[in-house]
């Protein structure tokens, strides 16, 4: 039976900002009193979490997604609502919670910058109390997982940004937390540094259980680790679903991408471009003229409603040479910002 | 508490890699104390009659002050713990299975141990063979340099439980460059970091003693130096542990209300 392992209900939390006008005036005046604006940064949040599951949460910049998870690691205490994690209040519980759970802010480091990898994790396992077996263990397999063994004695101010994440990441899990917190996780990270963020992430998910949230701008990120998306906007919680229907929700288009040789194609009902380029053909030479041949790449957007996939290859297949075909859905990233526009956030 | 051990340890592993900075300590504190002590001789030159201390007692007391400078100090290298909360990194902190106050206070405690280890104990080497009027003599008895090692223990947790008091208040502040100042110049001021609190005016030093700034180095210093033994070095220990007391809960205590409306910006 699945279990309940994050229930938050109706979490508010407003943020008290002082505001004044430029100028030196007005820096003045502020030094006697102070102007405040309320910025409500989350109203009414709810949503559960299932034990094991693996959850991404986005927004735009300023929704609150930071202050959810800050709420939800007992860090901030909430001005309305309520959360239970695994049984307890994060706020009113807060050293029993944090030992259940772990957390990665991805713009921050948790790792003391002047001295090796290795003092910082034996910092930790005494804070967390970790059994010396538990420690060992979880430290073999981390440093195999993460090939954290040649870094782990270098300080961390030598490390790169790549080398440092696995070691944030490691850190985060060697008392074996029930919960990790992944606040943008690859910000910053190089391609194949995020692949194995990624994978690893996974594999942790996959062989421990471990429930994950993770907020992120990266759709690459959304798209390779989580089925379930909440989306943020504006404090509020405004979508809650898997990521083929939040995708189908924004759009059933296909993105149909074709290379051609011959004519140019006509379009057809059902069918918008997107983007048409031509180029050469190969057997035109430097300053030949490649002829009444023409040869290119088009970008179609394609309503399966009106005319099927397969009709659509069809189609363009009888009025010229097909060379290469790719149908896509949408991408997280065009469904993101469809969203965001929809919501007006 | 092995958590708050290994915190120390670390403080003092990260401490032990600034060779530079210690060398550069313990050049600072032979300069100015050496400084300090023509100053005074000259001044006991020119006559001493009403002074509460003689020449000999007010220099150990000031070599003893330039050794352990760095640990009654008010405001010193806590900059981490300035800069976790002015630049969030305390979220880091909330999320570990440890009191903060705890934690800050053994992380202060070492910011303090740590230089005085590697940067002004070389001093003691130098400064028990200094020729004439300016060496430093120990204290008579066996016991009162006991006396004096439990003051010091005593003045180290005033001093940092005190400075939690201001990291505290940087959760309500912006920056923490003024309350610095304030603190830095009241503590070394009113601690006798100056000049010993009994070459104040009586009637100032009377209330001055009381202050918890006394505990924090007037009293172990003048216990080293002699002119607080017996039932009044006991008497200034008390109060010490009366300070500790005070300050510890009462930071512990705002320490928890400051927590609750903590807001960790951006990120």
């Amino acid at each position: 039976m699945e279990k309940v392992m994050i229930e938050c209900r109706g979490l508010c939390k407003t943020y008290r900002v002082a505001k004044r006008e430029a100028g030196f005036g007005n820096a003045v005046k502020a030094l006697f009193s102070r102007e405040y604006e309320l910025v409500r940064a989350l109203r009414e949040v709810s949503f559960t979490v299932q034990d094991g599951e693996i959850v991404g949460y986005i927004g735009p910049n300023g929704a609150g997604k930071s202050t959810t998870i800050k709420t939800m690691c007992g860090i901030l205490t909430p001005d309305a609502g309520e959360c239970v994690i695994n049984g307890r209040t994060p706020w009113k519980e807060r050293k029993k919670h944090v030992r259940e759970i772990g957390v990665v802010f991805g713009q921050r480091s948790q790792l003391w910058w002047d001295i090796p990898v290795m003092d910082s994790f034996h910092l930790l396992r005494d804070m967390y109390k970790i059994e010396p077996v538990v420690y060992k263990r979880n430290l073999e397999e981390l440093t195999e997982l993460l090939a954290l063994k040649e870094i782990l004695r270098t300080p961390v101010r030598n490390l790169s940004l790549g080398q440092r994440m696995r070691c944030e990441i490691a850190a985060s899990l060697l008392h074996d937390p029930r919960i990790l917190f992944l606040d943008e996780p690859t910000i910053g990270l190089d391609a194949v540094s995020k692949l194995n963020v990624r994978r690893f992430i996974k594999k942790r998910n996959r062989e421990h259980g471990t429930t994950v949230i993770l907020t992120t701008h990266d759709m690459q990120d959304i798209e390779a680790l989580t089925e379930r998306v909440l989306l943020i906007g504006k404090g509020r919680l405004l979508m809650d679903g898997k990521l083929d229907e939040l995708k189908r929700h924004c759009s059933t288009k296909k993105t149909l991408r074709i290379k051609y040789r011959g004519q140019v194609p006509k379009l057809f009902e059902g069918a918008a471009l997107l983007e048409k380029q031509g180029f050469a053909c190969g057997e035109a030479g430097p300053g030949e003229d490649p002829g009444g041949e023409s040869a290119g790449e088009l970008t179609l957007s394609l309503d399966p409603h009106v005319k099927s996939v397969s009709a659509a290859i069809a189609d363009l297949a009888a009025q010229t040479e097909l060379l290469d075909v790719s149908v896509t859905d949408i991408t997280a990233e065009e469904m993101v910002a469809e969203l965001y526009e929809e919501y007006q956030i | 508490m092995k958590a708050f051990k290994s915190i120390f340890l670390i403080r003092i592993i990260n401490g032990l890699q600034y060779r530079a900075v210690a060398i550069g300590e313990v050049l600072m504190r032979f300069f100015w104390g050496l400084m300090e002590i023509l100053a005074y001789a000259a001044l006991f030159r020119m006559g001493s009659e009403n002074f509460s201390m003689t020449l000999t007692q007010t220099v150990s007391y000031v070599w003893m002050q330039q050794i352990l400078f760095v640990l009654f100090r008010g405001v010193v290298g806590d900059a981490e713990i300035y800069s976790t909360i002015a630049e969030g990194s305390i979220a880091y902190e909330l999320v570990r299975p440890v009191s903060l106050y705890g934690r800050w206070f053994s992380q202060s405690a070492a910011n303090r141990i740590v230089p005085t280890l590697l940067g002004s104990l070389p001093l003691l080497a130098i400064v028990p063979f200094m020729p004439g009027d300016y060496r430093m003599v120990f204290p008579a008895s066996a016991g009162q340099i006991l006396l004096f090692l439990v003051s010091c223990v005593l003045a180290l947790g005033v001093v940092v439980a005190f400075a939690m008091l201001m990291n505290i208040s940087l959760f309500y502040l912006t920056t923490h460059r003024g309350i610095r100042m304030i603190v830095s110049v009241t503590t070394h001021f009113f601690s006798g970091g100056m000049i010993p609190l009994s070459f104040f005016p009586d009637s100032v030093r009377r209330v001055v003693v009381l202050l918890p700034f006394a505990s924090m180095r007037d009293v172990p210093l003048q216990i080293w130096c002699g002119t607080l033994s017996g039932a009044d070095a006991c008497r200034g220990m008390l109060l010490q542990i009366f300070w500790l007391g005070v300050l510890v809960v009462t930071g512990y205590a705002w320490m928890e209300q400051a927590l609750k409306r903590v807001v960790v910006q951006g990120g």
